[in-house]
């Protein structure tokens, strides 16, 4: 393919009706090898969640709490976890954690690629595939962060010199990730006229989810407009504090299993539907050179997404979309379909987004922002409370959920789970 | 000591160890602007590459070309995320897009004043900040509006 047609692409963000089309899969039918319906997460489990480097306990013992929460929530006994799927390079490894807790056969362990929380549903649908696939019944997904406990993303690097990449950016005062995806926002704004009121209502959003949630770092500090408003800028023109996700100590995890083990479990079985990983064209160019520059990289894997699940934006009932930054969920929600560009302003105000009435209800526990950065796990947990109907922010009948992880690094990945009825 | 826009102590830049763009570094260092260009396609491409993106040819030439541009994007941190920014105030970053070179882009501090408006297709040209009293000497390539 031509550079051309890959700028070309890049349009299809513009040309809205286009990309909603493309995302709506019209033409596109179910491709044969779905995962769709093979796979249930049968448990979900987490830490307390603390102010970063407020826990009392290690990383690691903060991440047995949280697997071991699951097994309980799912009705299993420990000893049955055969597998462990990962992302962001956490620092947990399968084998320390299965010895840790005297698992017998170790048959399955998976690191997905690639920085921030852009792999977190990856490395769902990894867990799945090994399930589906029969390499190991019963997969833990995790994540542990302890941030207190080891160097903070938010913070340059300590390094006197730099190479490569951060050759070009470092010595200009662009290290942290604020930094590094604020150029990306802003052209988007600036070429569809996006209101900074959109970015206020995000906030909104996920601290008024959060009033609800007693599991909330931020349960019990609501944030109103005037607050975002005054707020310091992070980096301008796009990200006050508030526009920023948390940094915190915490553990999360769920269990896979199949969807006939999960039949027999404790939990009402929530399916995993679809899911999609990746990114467009160059979109890891150095020096910011991705070819769809103003893009949360889902250009590509959002129609994906919705192939593999048959299913489409209009058929979500709530909606878990990872808050890096709340510029990121305006990208990625585009890219997902569910509004065009264009139609930001309109589609993105607290009531549209606010739980239970909401036109799509965003970010329910409260997410990143105001409920504890599990680096977008937490948010896969919530999915699968409402559609066990358990959620402190409960959309009513919900039956398909939909998870956006880490929008603007690469890879990018999201999936849909269902309720038994949306088999 | 030369005035430089970010206070001293920010991380040096250094060619990679495996060599791949030290022509670029040796070009600042002259005042001068060196990118990569395919020499079986023609093909413009940044950042530095062992091979065309389009063609995948390994004919990969170093072509000098003019320190001129477009703004693409900007932003203006204000939280400082490094020691030597503490105290340093807000400052302002620009991602150019040069038109003379397959619109490829390059980031860079936007020099002037620290609140100036920033215009998206607002045209900057290069200035060459030399770091002369770094441990290993390096020159950054910076940006200002064209007057």
């Amino acid at each position: 393919m031509t550079r051309n047609e890959f700028v070309g692409f890049g349009e299809v963000v513009s040309g809205a009706s286009d990309f909603v089309a493309k995302c709506l899969g019209r033409g596109a039918p179910m491709s044969a090898r779905s995962i769709r319906g093979k796979v249930a997460i049968a448990g979900i489990g987490e830490s307390t969640y603390y102010k970063h480097g407020q826990s009392p306990d290690a990383e690691l013992v903060l991440l047995l709490q949280a697997i071991l929460r699951a097994a309980e929530d799912a009705g299993i006994e420990p000893h049955e976890i055969d597998g462990f799927a990962s992302y962001s390079n956490d620092r947990n490894d399968p084998s320390r954690i299965a010895a840790a807790l005297g698992i017998p056969d170790l048959r399955f362990s998976n690191m997905h690629w690639g920085g921030g929380g852009g792999g977190v549903a990856a490395a769902v649908a990894n867990g799945a595939a090994a399930v589906a696939e029969g390499y190991a019944d019963c997969v833990v997904v995790f994540r542990a962060l302890a941030q207190g406990q080891f160097r903070r993303f938010g913070q340059g690097a300590p390094d006197p010199t730099v190479s490569g990449d951060a050759a070009y950016m470092s010595p200009y005062g662009v290290m942290s990730p604020s930094q590094k995806y604020a150029m990306r926002a802003t052209r988007f704004m600036h070429d569809y006229g996006v209101h900074r009121d959109v970015l206020k209502a995000i906030a909104m959003t996920s601290y008024q989810h959060a009033q609800n949630n007693p599991r909330a770092v931020m349960h019990g500090r609501p944030l109103d407009a005037e607050t975002y408003d005054d707020s310091r800028w992070i980096v301008e023109p796009v990200n006050r504090l508030f526009d920023c996700c948390q940094e915190n100590d915490g553990a999360a995890a769920l269990i896979l299993v199949s969807a006939e083990r999960a039949k027999d479990l404790k939990q009402k079985p929530v399916y995993l539907l679809g899911a999609a990983q990746g990114s467009d064209h160059r979109c890891g160019a150095p020096v910011m050179n991705a070819s769809n520059f103003r893009s949360s990289s889902f250009a590509t894997v959002a129609p994906r997404l919705y192939q593999t699940a048959g299913v489409t934006a209009a058929d979500i009932d709530v909606l878990q979309s990872y808050e890096n930054f709340t510029t990121g969920v305006m990208m990625a929600v585009v890219e997902h379909g569910f509004c065009a560009p264009e139609e930001c302003n309109e589609f993105f105000t607290l009531e549209n987004l606010a739980a239970p009435d909401g036109k799509m209800p965003l970010n329910t526990s409260g997410g990143n922002l105001a409920e504890c950065y599990m680096h977008g796990l937490g948010l896969q947990l919530e999915a699968v409370r409402q559609l066990r109907g358990q959620s402190c922010n409960q959309v009513e009948g919900a039956k398909l959920a939909m998870n956006i992880a880490g929008p603007m690094v690469t890879p990018v990945s999201s999936l849909i789970m269902g309720s038994e009825e949306t088999l | 000591m030369s005035e430089t826009y970010l206070p001293a102590g920010m991380p040096a830049p250094v060619p990679s160890a495996d060599g791949l763009d030290v022509p670029y570094w040796e070009g600042t260092r002259r005042g001068e602007l060196w990118v990569q260009q395919c020499g079986s396609c023609g093909n413009w491409q940044w950042g530095p590459e062992w091979l065309c993106h389009k063609c995948t040819s390994f004919e990969i030439k170093w072509v000098q070309v003019e320190g001129s541009g477009v703004i693409y994007s900007w932003e203006r941190p204000w939280h400082p995320v490094h020691p030597a920014l503490k105290g340093r105030g807000a400052y302002t970053v620009v991602l150019v897009e040069l038109p003379q070179a397959g619109n490829i882009r390059m980031i860079g501090n936007l020099l002037g004043p620290d609140d100036q408006e920033v215009v998206i297709g607002g045209e900057v040209e290069a200035v060459f900040e030399a770091h002369d009293d770094a441990d290993t000497p390096y020159t950054l390539v910076q940006w200002r509006p064209k007057t």
